[in-house]
């Protein structure tokens, strides 16, 4: 009795393999069924991964607009502070919640200058906080300092905070949103 | 009694149930296997409560970035043993990461590895990455602000990959910056991707332990070579061996009993991790860190030197991966003892100190400024006002106090200034606190002259008799 269907099938590889199989081109029926199969099933696999690859890497692809997003007005910034401010991401997905917001370090340099930085560490991303009385930005996980304008001075930062566009509108303070600061 | 007989009988002909099962259970093994063979079967056990409690936490759990904290809370707070079944699968991927990093240690020592097991090696080698991996996501799952900043983390560093940083940092996050795509996006990769992963390479591995049989106890003067070992072991099993079931297999059982035993008590007693503030970015009072078995890492990358961090952050996974990927097509024949393979009880002396010590320096985390330092007390200044004590309210007001102690209040990120008036001279101290140092930012220009002479004073007075 035989217990494997799949085994093979001594008997008949054995005809086969004896006397001339059907042969066209020089290419038997056995070569011509085995490269059948592969490229069936080849084609089949490749049919279904495109749009799952295309699926998954599509975020990756898409650029998603840059908007400006409004952050309170300029007559609350005392010239010379930093605050904390957040906004919107550009589009968020209905069901992102909390996660969609962003915050920024927002500085105003003068009347008419503000400068806005991402809370982001150039070293490893964590938020860096603002000490208003040592005018530092300072790094809660490896220790990175930076001075009031985001330049590195001391700690492992490679990098200044980055900077965030910020202008003002009819008295509002706007920020552009941009993607979390990679560094590379 | 007969119905039930004929009914296995028929069953057992139709599905060949004792065919499939007696060669598992009843290969023979070496007879004298002991306690060692146990941290395998333990791992696999972890795994399996991982898997059903996994498959009960996700009836609930909602993979949304901004629900899946309220589902947190809901089971963690409100559902019925939704506390403990968290705690399980918590404690029960500890037990499981802890487990194969010792089986893994097992295998080094007794060079199991060697011919003709290395694809059990290589594979073992594939399970530990995913299990780590499954032990990450699994943390970012936990959707709380120490996920969302670790994933932050996770994606800067991939970005400092050559060329495809960018693109790796954003499939991390599913897109440029967190949002709604993110979490799906993990809870697919932990639920559905690493475990068919982890379930193609463990069939694997334990088809090979079949194949292959387990390793022999090692003993000195006795070494594997590859040309007469398959017979000598064959001959070895006829001579000596005995069924896996149950003369080997009941020390599994009592082990891998006592590791679940274990998981759930400690479930119990401890509870699962409790959830950080919410997910919210813009709530920047947070201090990211990872869960125990990535801390030594955590610890190496605040203590290399900021030079050739690109290099390490790639390199040393990297080199990591090579060495355990080369190690049984490198050394697959020789000694297996590890008296005779003195290199290797070093090679696991030197990494189980310098992890431990990335561990315990982890843990404590000296190089992280102290935000929650108080001012200090008057009875450390030892002035109610004047200089002195005006010197100690700059010493807390421009931060020196979050990376340096004094008395015991304080950081550790910079040196211990309690006795800072013995070492530096005044005008030592104005020069260090106006100019700064590799990992102490310059004050000239915020701090005015006033504020420096105090601070000075105060510092002065840190004199330790």
């Amino acid at each position: 009795m035989k217990l494997n269907p799949l085994a093979p099938n001594e008997e008949a590889e054995h005809q086969e393999s004896g006397s001339g199989e059907f042969t066209f081109h020089g290419i038997s029926r056995r070569q011509f069924l085995t490269v059948l199969s592969f490229s069936l099933g080849g084609i089949a696999a490749a049919l279904v991964s495109v749009p799952i690859i295309g699926f998954l890497i599509s975020p990756l692809l898409d650029k998603p607009k840059e908007v400006w997003r409004p952050v309170g007005r300029a007559d609350d910034f005392r010239v010379g502070t930093t605050s904390q401010v957040s906004f919107q991401d550009p589009s968020p997905l209905p069901w992102a919640g909390v996660t969609s917001r962003t915050a920024a370090w927002l500085r105003r340099d003068s009347q008419e200058q503000f400068t806005a930085f991402s809370v982001n560490c150039t070293h490893l991303g964590c938020p860096v906080r603002w000490l208003p009385d040592a005018t530092l930005f300072m790094c809660p996980c490896h220790g990175g300092v930076y001075d009031q304008s985001g330049n590195v001075v001391a700690g492992p930062p490679p990098k200044p905070l980055v900077h965030y566009p910020v202008r003002v509108r009819n008295g509002e303070v706007e920020v552009r949103t941009s993607p979390l600061p990679i560094t590379t | 009694m007969k119905y039930l007989i004929s009914s296995w009988n028929y069953l057992n002909d139709r599905l060949g149930l004792t065919q499939m099962v007696k060669p598992l259970f009843g290969h023979l093994v070496p007879s004298n296997a002991t306690w060692w063979y146990v941290f395998g079967t333990a791992t696999l056990f972890s795994f399996l409560v991982q898997i059903v409690t996994g498959i009960t936490l996700a009836t609930v759990y909602i993979p949304s970035t901004g629900q899946a904290y309220e589902s947190l809370q809901f089971i963690t707070n409100q559902a019925a043993f939704g506390r403990v079944l968290r705690g399980i699968h918590n404690w029960g991927a500890y037990a499981m990461i802890f487990f194969v990093g010792v089986h893994m240690m097992r295998v080094f020592l007794t060079a199991a590895y060697k011919f003709p097991r290395e694809m059990s090696w290589l594979t073992g080698t594939f399970l530990f990455l995913l299990t780590v991996t499954m032990g990450f996501s699994g943390q970012i799952l936990r959707w709380d602000q120490n996920a969302i900043w670790s994933l932050v983390v996770g994606a800067e560093q991939a970005g400092r990959t050559p060329l495809i940083g960018d693109l790796l940092a954003q499939f991390i996050l599913g897109g440029r910056t967190f949002g709604g795509a993110t979490l799906s996006r993990w809870f697919s990769l932990h639920m559905l991707w690493l475990p068919a992963g982890i379930f193609a390479l463990l069939g694997i591995h334990l088809y090979l332990v079949i194949r292959n049989g387990i390793s022999e106890p090692p003993e000195a003067g006795r070494p594997v070579d590859p040309k007469t070992y398959r017979s000598w072991y064959e001959n070895l099993l006829q001579k000596k061996g005995v069924p896996f079931f149950p003369n080997a297999a009941w020390r599994d059982v009592v082990f891998s009993t006592a590791v679940i035993v274990g998981i759930v008590v400690v479930a119990v007693l401890v509870g699962p991790p409790a959830l950080g503030k919410p997910p919210d970015p813009t709530i920047i009072e947070a201090n990211p860190r990872p869960d125990w078995y990535l801390l030594w890492y955590f610890a190496a990358l605040a203590l290399i030197p900021p030079g050739i961090e690109n290099y390490f952050i790639i390199g040393a996974p990297l080199l990591a991966g090579i060495v355990l990927i080369a190690l049984p097509f490198v050394a697959n024949k020789g000694e297996r003892h590890p008296r005779r393979r003195p290199w290797a009880i070093g090679a696991v002396i030197i990494i189980v100190v310098m992890v431990g010590t990335l561990w315990y320096e982890g843990a404590r985390s000296p190089w992280s400024p102290d935000f929650t330092a108080k001012p200090l007390p008057q009875s450390v200044i030892g002035a109610s006002s004047g200089p002195v004590y005006q010197g100690a309210q700059v010493f807390h007001d421009k931060g020196c106090e979050y990376c340096h102690t004094i008395s015991g209040y304080g950081g550790e990120r910079g040196p211990n200034l309690s006795d800072a008036g013995n070492l530096l001279s005044r005008d030592e101290m104005i020069s260090r606190i106006l100019n700064g140092a590799t990992n102490m930012p310059p004050f000239a220009g915020n701090i005015s002259p006033q504020e420096l002479d105090d601070l000075v004073t105060f510092l002065q007075t840190r004199k330790i008799k």
